[in-house]
């Protein structure tokens, strides 16, 4: 399939009055046409200002993009002009956030809102974009699309806002959508809707998605490959089977046994991470994840151990990766 | 007080209900009520964790507040200890949270930002007249080394801690008092995966340790599963089903827990795909004004006539000789 997509060594910081903020620090991926793929990690690890790195909405100051390639269709986006950017930031490039309790805007009709961007991006007329506008509300399953444009927000629950959200995403029909933790805010029952619909309209409209997100147990049934991203790095990078069932970085491996297993009977106690996620204002020369990781070796304390192939579609930065076993339990001797 | 299956209980809640009322006009005439909590009815043994689950705005957190009558009981009786809490008056109530204490939600809202954590974890100790300065201070170091923390850190601001330090400082002014009861509400929700099964850990520890019983209130069904005992869930201001941990999990009886259970994701791709997803339509009706008959069966796929009409009882079904399943549903028997 064709490359869509093409990150490469994206570089973002930020400068506060406590220093600068190494939020990304140097992280490549691509992503195809019509492939799923998500960003993993905790928060502070520096997933949603990589994506908004891509998407140029980095506020400046403070947060300034200062190295790396972002390709699109081959053409780097970060030399493109604001007026460029601006016609494939909703056009081409598609993005849903965390709360959609917030990114709608309240005192404006979803009718108003779902239109804009058709009129804008699309040059449509008034009728043509309400008319595509209530197509896409009853797409993403909402009953009497129709009725419902002259509504305002607050008169939708949540898990409806977070649709009508992703209607606007894509009225346009982008050709990658980026969804930024588009259920966290959600309840269980809620959240089980969205990814399905998602799902659904992947197949129906082929777009590539990258999905944000932190927690493991949603992107494990829903895309095909995973990133997982540890203080401003990528850490680890596989297709979504390989990545559960050979994990060969110890981070991954720790955070998937912190969570219990809801098919799990006999309580095994579980594994944590001691420690807390380094502190993003010094620039890291060692392997970012040592002062936590049980397997640090030397070598770890003295070099930032790169992106290795370690197997097929699998890639990890951990010096010992050799030594970390599947079936091993987060902080067993090795 | 004891139960027919030997077990000590410690908190006995019958048809317990809080109403929020609705008020509208310049008069603030109440012109219905929001049913947050709408008779539950459960015990919770000693020294067991009962795990609250639902989904938010089902009255999980209300149910815990009135419980501690953080929130005053529209009605209904919770006995602690077999003493009825919500017939004390404010001297009595005061000296019987001693007994019971809460850890809440957020870490950032619920420590106060401009007292030390001295200050903070000592506070119940000084409000229920607990030793004097010296031996209070010694306490407030010993809790700390207890949850986890540097007991050097007495004279820190709260800002100073992280997410899961800070739940850790929660904790700790929790057990100041030497409680038996705690309501736990949610409390990790808000903090990072890693950090979130240190304090579960830590909870657990603290259990055996000193003898604690928790209502432990959450959404996240896997570390629901993990921690608790019996399980309870609960549905717009219901509770529709009640039994051991496993029990619940591995046979619901309940419609809704078993959309509830097949809606958690597993963090396993093969297990992902071959799974059959029951997705549940629509959304939670609110609670001003819940649906008549059985509270689910607008989103119920199960639905008869029966459930349009009439409220189900919460009733026990025996399961495996003598394990309690109490469920709330008329067609229950058919998913036995």
């Amino acid at each position: 399939m064709a490359r869509l997509l093409e990150v490469q060594d994206l570089v973002t910081r930020f400068y506060t009055e406590e220093g600068v903020v190494h939020a990304v620090n140097g992280i490549s991926y691509t992503l195809d046409e019509g492939e799923s793929m998500a960003l993993v990690g905790e928060s502070g690890c520096g997933k949603s200002v990589s994506v908004l790195s891509v998407m140029r909405l980095i506020p400046n100051p403070p947060g300034r993009i200062e190295g790396g390639k972002v390709l699109y269709n081959e053409r780097n986006l970060l030399d493109v002009s604001d007026n460029e950017m601006r016609s494939i930031r909703g056009r081409e490039i598609a993005m849903i956030f965390q709360d959609p309790m917030t990114s709608l805007n309240p005192v404006l009709t979803i009718g108003r809102q779902l239109t804009e961007g058709l009129k804008l991006h699309l040059g449509m007329n008034d009728a043509q974009a309400k008319n595509r506008a209530a197509e896409m509300l009853e797409l993403v399953g909402i009953p009497n699309a129709a009725d419902r444009l002259p509504d305002y927000p607050h008169q939708f629950s949540g898990g409806m806002r977070q649709r009508v959200m992703i209607a606007m995403a894509l009225s346009c029909n982008p050709s990658v959508l980026i969804a930024d933790e588009p259920t966290t805010a959600l309840d269980v029952t809620i959240q089980a809707q969205i990814v399905e619909l998602v799902k659904q309209l992947q197949e129906k409209l082929g777009m590539a998605i990258v999905w944000i997100t932190h927690d493991l147990g949603v992107v494990a049934g829903m895309v095909e490959k995973v990133a997982v991203m540890y203080a401003g790095y990528i850490v680890e990078m596989a297709s979504v089977h390989s990545l559960y069932k050979h994990r060969r970085h110890p981070y991954t491996l720790g955070l998937l046994e912190s969570i219990p297993k809801i098919d799990q009977r006999e309580k095994e106690r579980l594994a944590t991470i001691k420690g807390l996620p380094p502190d993003l204002l010094e620039e890291p020369t060692q392997c970012p994840f040592a002062p936590r990781c049980p397997y640090a070796i030397d070598k770890c304390w003295q070099e930032n151990p790169p992106l290795m192939p370690t197997g097929p579609h699998h890639m990890t930065a951990c010096w010992r990766w050799e030594e970390i076993r599947e079936d091993m339990h987060f902080g067993e001797k090795i | 007080m004891s139960a027919a299956n030997g077990r000590e209980v410690l908190v006995q809640v019958k048809n317990l209900k809080k109403y929020f009322p609705i008020r509208r006009g310049v008069l603030q005439r109440q012109v219905g009520a929001v049913q947050a909590v709408d008779g539950v009815t459960f015990d919770i043994y000693q020294g067991e964790t009962l795990g609250l689950v639902g989904e938010s705005g089902c009255g999980k957190s209300t149910t815990g507040r009135t419980i501690l009558r953080l929130l005053e009981p529209t009605d209904g009786e919770v006995l602690f200890q077999g003493k009825d809490l919500t017939k004390l008056n404010r001297t009595e109530m005061r000296k019987a949270r001693r007994d019971m204490q809460m850890i809440f939600q957020d870490p950032y809202a619920s420590l106060n930002p401009r007292m030390t954590v001295g200050a903070i974890v000592g506070e119940p100790l000084q409000i229920h007249n607990i030793g004097d300065n010296k031996s209070r201070k010694e306490r407030v170091q010993e809790l700390l080394g207890l949850v986890g923390l540097n007991p050097y850190f007495v004279n820190r601001y709260p800002h100073e801690f992280s997410g899961g330090q800070r739940q850790r400082i929660g904790i700790a002014r929790a057990l100041a008092t030497n409680p038996s009861f705690i309501v736990a509400d949610e409390p990790i929700s808000a903090l990072d995966v890693s950090i979130q099964a240190q304090v579960v850990n830590l909870m657990d520890d603290l259990l055996v340790e000193l003898g604690l019983t928790y209502l432990f209130i959450a959404h996240d069904l896997s570390m629901v599963r993990y921690i608790s005992d019996r399980v309870a869930v609960m549905y717009l201001g219901r509770i529709v089903e009640l039994s051991d941990r496993d029990e619940v999990f591995d046979h619901p009886l309940h419609p809704y827990t078993q959309a509830l259970l097949s809606a958690i994701p597993i963090p396993d791709p093969e297990k992902e795909e071959k799974r059959q997803r029951l997705i549940l339509e629509g959304d939670v009706p609110s609670p001003a004004n819940p649906p008549k008959g059985c509270r689910f069966h607008p989103r119920c796929s199960y639905a008869t006539d029966i459930c349009k009409e009439d409220d189900p009882q919460f009733r026990d079904l025996k399961q495996n000789g003598d394990v309690d399943h109490w469920v709330a549903c008329h067609h229950a028997e058919n998913f036995v």
